[in-house]
């Protein structure tokens, strides 16, 4: 039996392989990676009826054009979405949070995504690819992960495992929200920082720039001014941490992040609003609100709920 | 032993161990590092030693920061238990000029020979503070005080792979490509960080002892072409 396989005709930007991310690997340097909007991965697979750590493909701003070389795909897209669709020949445009089937020669253009960052492209049964310590996420800087921990690059090809041909049609109804606030608790390092400055923090936007990625989110806004000392000792970092190097323009740090670094932290992105901060996309502007941890930790409760939720309506 | 834990974020504990940054200090932090990981506790995603903290990463899912917190004060770790066990690595690292990029800026910032500089950084056994920023890459030291200096006031945006760095009492070796701001005084065919091999993918853990030793050229050409 000839195997369902696929070939990329155009790369995208930044398209990798993801999935939920790696443990147990920051003391010796390898970052968590996994796919940066948790709940619109998790809302692909499950669109094409995959356990929750399949692999699927990550892309942000534009993503691949794919044509099926051989065989049949069960495909769903996942995000804010601009994409088409070449079925026997003809061209339709795609709806996201639903699955599509395509046979040998179709094609399926990702063009673009609207108002955001990254969207997901998962098929039924999943990609056939190797597992490197303990996942399939790519981090393209340590060539750590699936497709030997490169980008995806044009004319690659990659097989698709076995899927049941019997999937039934599937899709949600589903409107990728926006905040109003980045909510965030107190940094370790919160004293550093002016009284002028803390306030300014929680009260001005800030502006998302061009120079962030899968590693972190630069902003620039008014000046944190630091009192005490621009440079720590290095120290472990997480995903979502707020440092503020010298010149005073705060950095977020995200999936691909350094796992230590030396500025100070002004504060950490709740777990809750991770998804839809890494969506924001330069350009725009954001605002933080501080809360308290027994808040976070109810708002995480609530955002997993609502994913669960998602998730059962599928 | 641990100063104070607090929280980073909601999904991760902040251990702190003081300010001063010594072996000593590190040992214990390492110490606290390799029990942890022993215990396996559940819901625990990741743990990073650094010189003196140490943050344990969670899943929300599982535990939170109060439950986790009550877990690790629980852990009772004597101090005769801390002392050094770790092996010996040697590092041979060809310091040519082509690859001892700020040798001759250093030479004449610290006002020593290169020869001088060398012989007071070379076959000295350096302690392993922790591992990170990038996969592999070892924090150690310390190096002689005659030696230190701070990083580049402009960091290169490509510091070549293998190429072994100095500041302040600290050295290190770029396992990949990347920027950086170290003086570097040269490079090492060894490869540090083998992606291939998930058992054992870092050839330096913290609390390891290094020692650089010179090689020349030719025979770096050779070790570059074994690995």
């Amino acid at each position: 039996m000839k195997k369902n396989r696929i070939i990329i005709l155009r790369e995208g930007i930044n398209s990798t392989f993801q999935d939920l991310g790696r443990n147990n690997f920051y003391h010796i340097g390898l970052p968590f990676s996994g796919v940066m909007d948790k709940r619109n991965y998790l809302i692909a697979n499950k669109l094409v009826g995959n356990k929750h750590n399949e692999a699927a493909i990550e892309f942000a701003y534009q993503g691949p054009l794919i044509k099926i070389e051989e065989g049949n795909i069960n495909f769903a897209i996942s995000g804010d979405i601009k994409f088409n669709i070449k079925k026997n020949g003809k061209l339709i445009n795609g709806d996201c949070y639903k699955n599509y089937n395509l046979s040998k020669n179709d094609e399926v253009d990702i063009i673009s995504t609207n108002n955001s960052i990254y969207g997901y492209f998962a098929v039924s049964g999943g990609f056939e690819l190797k597992k490197n310590f303990g996942s399939f996420s790519t981090h393209v800087r340590s060539n750590v992960g699936a497709n030997n921990g490169n980008k995806i690059q044009k004319d690659e090809k990659f097989l698709l495992k076995d899927f049941k041909d019997s999937y039934s049609n599937k899709s949600l109804k589903y409107m990728n929200s926006k905040i109003e606030y980045i909510r965030i608790l107190k940094g370790t390092n919160f004293d550093y920082f002016s009284e002028q400055s803390i306030k300014e923090f929680y009260s001005k936007e800030f502006l998302v720039t061009k120079l962030s990625d899968r590693m972190g989110m630069r902003l620039e806004g008014p000046k944190i001014k630091n009192l005490k000392e621009t440079n720590i000792r290095s120290e472990g970092l997480i995903k979502g941490v707020i440092q503020v190097p010298a010149d005073g323009n705060p950095i977020i740090m995200l999936s691909d992040h350094g796992t230590i670094g030396g500025y100070p932290k002004i504060g950490v992105v709740i777990s809750a609003d991770y998804d839809r901060l890494v969506q924001t996309p330069p350009s725009k502007k954001i605002k933080f609100k501080l809360i308290e941890l027994k808040e976070a930790e109810k708002l995480y409760k609530l955002y997993q709920m609502e994913t669960e939720n998602l998730l059962s309506q599928i | 032993m641990i100063k104070n834990i607090s929280n980073l974020g909601d999904a991760a504990l902040y251990c702190d161990f003081g300010n001063e940054v010594n072996q000593k200090t590190n040992i214990k932090v390492i110490k606290y590092f390799e029990n942890i990981k022993n215990l396996k506790i559940k819901g625990i995603n990741n743990i990073t030693p650094s010189y003196n903290k140490l943050i344990i990463s969670f899943d929300l899912n599982v535990i939170n920061f109060t439950e986790l917190k009550k877990k690790i004060e629980d852990i009772n770790i004597s101090e005769k238990d801390i002392k050094k066990d770790h092996k010996i690595i040697k590092i041979p690292t060809c310091c040519d000029d082509e690859f001892a990029l700020d040798i001759e800026r250093l030479s004449s910032k610290l006002k020593l020979t290169k020869k001088e500089i060398l012989e007071k950084y070379l076959n000295k056994e350096y302690f392993c503070y922790m591992t990170g920023f990038i996969a592999g890459m070892p924090f150690l030291g310390d190096i002689d005080k005659k030696i230190r200096q701070e990083r580049l006031e402009t960091p290169r945006v490509k510091v070549p792979k293998g190429a072994v760095g100095i500041t302040e009492q600290f050295t290190n070796i770029y396992t990949f490509e990347s920027p950086g701001g170290w003086n570097i005084l040269g490079s090492t065919p060894i490869k540090i960080f083998d992606q291939k091999n998930e058992k054992q993918p870092i050839l330096i853990n913290p609390g390891d002892t290094v020692l650089f030793y010179e090689i020349n050229k030719k025979e770096y050409i050779k070790l570059n072409e074994k690995e």
